[in-house]
């Protein structure tokens, strides 16, 4: 497929190896401590298991699995949330698939369906705007969900509802902003990192300034990155160049999609429909200022939250479940003690189990664990 | 959710409300343009493109130079590669050093 292939060969991808190998053997790094690049989104490290990148990487360089998979770190009162709106009566319950199998206290909401809750699933909110406009007896509730990159999608669907005059839709609104999260991480006591690959849809939202921070204040490299294995590969090369020259700087690899201004029709489609919360609650993470958004009072008539009374209890997570450490970098998912055993996708317990953007996810999809076991 | 995939905008299917049609892959279905219209690519203009998709929303219009620069770069890493090589090869043949 055009735009993918190429950034797959694998001659090339040979040839990066061998650069980040000649750069790393210049560098001095210590056995006992190993670069530590941190991938933020969970499309990269999707990509990363899924073309094993780990692997072909020398042993200086270690990859840390980042937080960006809004799908894990959905608390689980969230879902709760979800399934008692789900369960009304009224409602058809739309929702990416992602979120179908995260597990609640209760029930997910594939279990909600199975009771009898009316959940579709759906690619688009406006598949989920459609079933509201054919259904007009019935709410529609979209689940809204994810970084800015699917921020903006949300926020046009809820203004081209405004255009129709649709009464019988709104949305739940749980999209998260990354800058907090990255801030928040950058602050973890328990945390060293070397070096962070960019999230590349996201950035092609925001562009690239709002990065800037991380390069000025926190003296880390940040280069945005793409998803093909080239992309990914050539960004660690570009990293790793900054630790070697001793900078700090917001590159952009992924250049061919992210410009570095950003969006501004789906900056501005953000700004006219959503405010910042004051803070907003991450599993694993706890309350993080600022990183979530709501619909402003002009789209009151679109918030689920206004329109259902919603339980928004706080549940904590499972006593066994180190999901938290995980989304940190603090340890690796086959360090966590039910990986594997009680915590599989099966039968997940934490959030990285569920969706293929979750870290442990992918380590058991992939065959990490073997690697490691292997290492050990 | 968050990786999108690559399409070709084959037809403009309500101008107005910024719908049209891709092509991904030889599958058609209709996405919003919205974010990759502005005044230098009017909606008319579109058909062809190639975008990143996004939930059903057309979210970047891909820039075919710069997708060409990166591989470009790639390509002059592998000779410079290929090149030293040769170089190590033939100063081994010769029995000197390569440095």
């Amino acid at each position: 497929m055009k735009y993918l292939d190429e950034f797959r060969d694998s001659a090339k991808a040979r040839i990066l190896v061998t650069e980040i190998e000649a750069l790393v053997s210049t560098m001095d790094v210590p056995h006992d401590r190993p670069l530590h690049i941190m991938e933020v989104c969970g499309g990269h490290t999707h990509s990363i298991f899924r073309f094993g990148i780990e692997g072909m990487l020398p042993k200086q360089i270690e990859l840390v699995h980042g937080p960006g998979c809004p799908v894990c770190v959905l608390p689980m009162g969230r879902v709760d949330d979800c399934v008692s709106i789900a369960e009304r009566p009224e409602v058809i319950f739309a929702t990416f698939g992602d979120a179908m199998r995260v597990p609640g206290s209760r029930k997910s909401l594939m279990q909600a369906k199975a009771d009898g809750a009316d959940v579709r699933m759906v690619y688009s909110p406006l598949d989920a705007l459609a079933i509201a406009r054919n259904n007009p007896a019935r709410e529609v509730v979209f689940f809204g969900l994810g970084f800015e990159t699917t921020m903006p999608s949300t926020a046009l669907t809820i203004l081209q509802a405004e255009s129709e005059h649709v009464t019988n839709f709104s949305v739940f609104c749980n999209h998260i902003t990354i800058v907090p999260t990255i801030k928040a991480i950058l602050d973890s006591p328990d945390l060293k990192l070397d070096g962070f690959l960019g999230p590349g849809h996201v950035s092609m939202v925001i562009g690239t300034a709002p990065y800037e921070f991380i390069a000025n204040f926190y003296r880390k490299p940040m280069v945005v990155a793409g998803f093909e294995p080239l992309d990914i590969l050539q960004s660690i090369w570009m990293v790793l160049k900054q630790i070697k020259e001793g900078r700090a700087d917001v590159e952009n690899q992924y250049a061919r999609v992210v410009p570095d201004e950003g969006n501004a029709a789906a900056l501005h489609a953000v700004s006219r429909v959503y405010e910042l919360r004051e803070f907003f609650e991450w599993r694993g993470l706890g309350s993080i200022d600022h990183s979530g958004v709501k619909l402003r009072d002009e789209y009151a008539q679109f918030d689920a939250e206004r329109k259902f009374t919603i339980p928004n209890v706080k549940i904590a997570d499972p006593k066994s479940c180190q999901c938290g450490e995980v989304l940190k970098g603090v340890i690796k998912p086959w360090q966590c003690k039910v990986f594997g055993s009680a915590c599989t996708p099966e039968m997940p317990l934490g959030a990285l189990m569920v969706s293929s953007e979750g870290a442990c996810a992918a380590y058991y999809q992939y065959g990490g664990i073997k690697q490691h076991a292997a290492a050990e | 959710m968050c990786l999108g995939i690559p399409g070709c905008i084959v037809k403009i299917d309500d101008a107005a409300r910024m719908l049209a049609t891709v092509d991904v892959s030889g599958v058609r279905r209709q996405v919003n343009i919205a974010c990759i219209v502005d005044e230098e690519h009017p909606v008319s203009s579109c058909v062809g493109d190639w975008v990143l998709i996004h939930v059903g929303f057309a979210m970047s219009r891909i820039d075919e130079t710069e997708a060409a620069e990166t591989l470009k770069i790639l390509t002059e890493l592998g000779e410079a590669q290929a090149e030293l090589e040769a170089i190590h090869l033939s100063a081994a043949q010769q029995g000197g050093h390569a440095e």
